[in-house]
């Protein structure tokens, strides 16, 4: 038995054009978005676990009113429920509030084994939501898994660093976060659009959630974005022009940039 | 168009299919006129060859009109792909849905819904094609089994590794007034005499898995005729109108394809200093695959919707014939266009224009020639065409 809350993110859509607001972060209203690629593997997971056993999948976005599409996709997939946090003052926020909406909306979720999520997201890439969340929620966290075996109420991960692999396990309620190494996601099939339409997805404010507007938002963030720039276009790079020494040239260039 | 939000989601879905599991392998399969067995199972598993199944079979119960999305969107990366699925479901699991026996939905849907296995449709003989009235494959009852004897070709996925079984025209009698009977017979393969010779070796469409069929003292049982005793003539026309529209879906497939790799390559490449795109010449022709594209998808989802809203039959025939008819034919214009745009690349095997521009030609020739459709059209409008 697991009753698993996947956290989904709906992020720019990466092959498109991505811009900023006005205060500096990332434009999540104007653009094409879509659920972020990373958290499609956290879905198919609880799936699998939840197919070789028995529970059901809750998805859980915070962010602006298409983040529904995020949602939607998830559900499309397998998940059963959604549940979106939605709230304009929720608009700015860094990693540390982001983690306390999520939190708080995982407490009033109440029956639940599992969180999971991706590895990041595919547009703030930070990587640190999944832990914060544990210590917010005070449950052990087993991070960027690329296997996942569960026996009763214990689950153990691989873990791929680049020094060494750790085998990590922990039981009762946790945070797990998985790599896009643990499985291959599915498409959604047909059955599975048709029947999106009617599973239950619950849209909650952050007074649902009993947190201040103060709490969250860009004015409460602990980090603030000064300023951006678009990173220049690559330039056309050197064109070595083989006269007879166009090996030298080339040894002689790489010795100058230090990669030999 | 009715399409709907969900009809979106699919589209998208399908595309991504495409685009990830079909678009980086086909050139070689087509180079190898290989029939990618696993691919078909993938489809299947994404329910391609369920959706317009019912649910009771593992179908999931859809509209035709998502099936056409699903057959454009393959088609629109391999044309082979798409009437892979075109015939399977079109051709394979239609006709055993409409007019099988519980007993025969039992045995042979499930699998083919699945994408577990494939059936063929076998109309056409090397004397009988459009004129169906000159079948020559003759099966006779005896001791409780029909017995057939004969030969059909150019049959869609009639011989592959997991082909389940072929529906099969055969003379069943003569009527009293000297035209033959007709009736469709499930011939499962792997029954002795039934063979599938060697595949065709064909212009276009390498990856679809295309076989004459011999038959010589089949023996089946007597309750694998399919629907009624003399209706197989009827039963299979029923099944070539569906057909028809999607069949305009994969040719709308292939004139997107077009117009997407010349929108992409005139942007790129240069001559005289600039992209080609930026000469009238070729710029005005690429406007024209849009309204080929635009116009050709109006007609096939308009005929589509006829279907599931539940039209007259004769209003879908027409809509059929008519988004058929102007598909293909400017399937064919399109490749011709887009061959031109790419100049001597598009003649080279390594771009992929040149397989559409080999894949676009039987559109006009399968499930009715464009003769046959005018024919069609002409009669639907009251001329007293022969």
């Amino acid at each position: 038995m697991a009753n698993i809350v996947v956290l989904v993110k709906y992020v720019p859509d990466a092959t498109g054009d991505r811009t900023f607001t006005s205060d500096n972060t990332v434009d999540r209203v104007g653009v094409d978005g879509l659920l972020s690629e990373l958290d499609e593997y956290a879905v198919e997971e609880a799936l699998k676990v939840v197919e070789a056993g028995d529970g059901e999948v809750t998805v859980l976005t915070v962010g602006p009113e298409q983040a529904a599409d995020a949602v939607r996709k998830a559900l499309q997939i397998g998940a059963h429920k959604g549940v979106h946090v939605l709230d304009d003052a929720i608009a700015g926020s860094d990693a540390a509030a982001t983690s306390l909406v999520l939190a708080k909306a995982i407490e009033k979720i109440a029956d639940y084994d599992i969180v999971m999520t991706g590895l990041a997201s595919t547009d703030g890439a930070m990587s640190v939501v999944p832990a914060m969340l544990a210590e917010r929620l005070g449950l052990p966290q087993l991070t960027f898994a690329s296997e996942l075996t569960i026996e009763g109420d214990t689950i153990r991960i691989r873990r791929d660093g680049d020094a060494a692999t750790e085998t990590i396990e922990a039981s009762g309620k946790m945070v797990v976060s998985v790599t896009d190494q643990i499985n291959e996601p599915r498409y959604p099939s047909f059955k599975g659009i048709m029947a999106a339409k009617k599973k239950p997805v619950e849209t909650w404010s952050i007074a649902d959630l009993g947190i201040e507007a103060s709490q969250v938002g860009t004015a409460a963030a602990w980090t603030k974005v000064l300023s951006f720039e678009p990173r220049p276009p690559r330039t056309a790079g050197e064109i070595v022009t083989d006269e007879g020494d166009g090996g030298t040239k080339l040894a002689e260039y790489l010795a100058s940039k230090k990669f030999v | 168009m009715t399409l709907t939000p969900e009809h979106a989601d699919f589209r998208a879905m399908v595309r991504d299919f495409a685009a990830e599991k079909v678009a980086p392998h086909v050139a070689q399969w087509d180079r190898d006129h290989h029939f990618p067995v696993e691919l078909v199972h993938e489809m299947g598993d994404l329910g391609l060859f369920g959706l317009t199944a019912p649910e009771e079979f593992g179908g999931a119960g859809g509209d035709f009109t998502s099936l056409c999305i699903a057959i454009e969107e393959l088609g629109r990366v391999d044309q082979s792909v798409g009437i892979t699925l075109e015939a399977g479901v079109g051709l394979g699991i239609a006709p055993l849905q409409a007019f099988g026996s519980d007993a025969q939905k039992k045995q042979w849907l499930p699998d083919l819904v699945a994408g577990r296995a494939l059936a063929g449709f076998g109309l056409t003989e090397p004397g009988a094609g459009s004129d169906a009235g000159g079948t020559r494959t003759r099966a006779r009852l005896e001791d409780g089994e029909w017995v057939l004897d004969g030969a059909k070709q150019f049959i869609t996925n009639s011989g592959s590794a997991i082909t389940s079984l072929v529906t099969v025209t055969a003379r069943t009698g003569d009527r009293p007034d000297g035209r033959p009977e007709i009736s469709a017979i499930c011939v499962p393969s792997g029954t002795p005499g039934f063979v599938a010779e060697k595949a065709y070796d064909k212009l276009g469409w390498h990856l679809s898995d295309t076989h004459p069929l011999t038959f010589t003292d089949v023996h089946v049982p007597e309750d694998h005729l399919l629907g009624e005793r003399g209706r197989g003539f009827a039963q299979f026309l029923a099944t070539l109108d569906d057909g028809r529209i999607a069949i305009a879906a994969l040719a709308v497939g292939c004139i997107q394809a077009c117009l997407d790799l010349c929108v992409e390559y005139a942007g790129q490449r240069t001559t005289f200093g600039v992209p080609i795109g930026s000469k009238q010449g070729v710029a005005f022709q690429i406007s024209d695959l849009a309204v080929m594209a635009e116009a050709g998808r109006a007609l096939t989802y308009q005929a589509a919707a006829m279907k599931d809203a539940g039209a007259p039959a004769k209003q879908i025939k027409q809509a059929a014939s008519i988004a058929k008819l102007y598909t293909s034919e400017s399937a064919v214009t399109a490749t011709r266009i887009a061959t031109q745009v790419f100049g001597g690349y598009g003649f080279m095997e390594e771009y992929p224009i040149a397989r559409f521009y080999r894949d676009a030609k039987v559109l006009e020739i399968g499930e009715g020639t464009s003769e046959v459709q005018r024919m069609l059209i002409a009669k639907g409008l009251g001329l007293p065409v022969e």
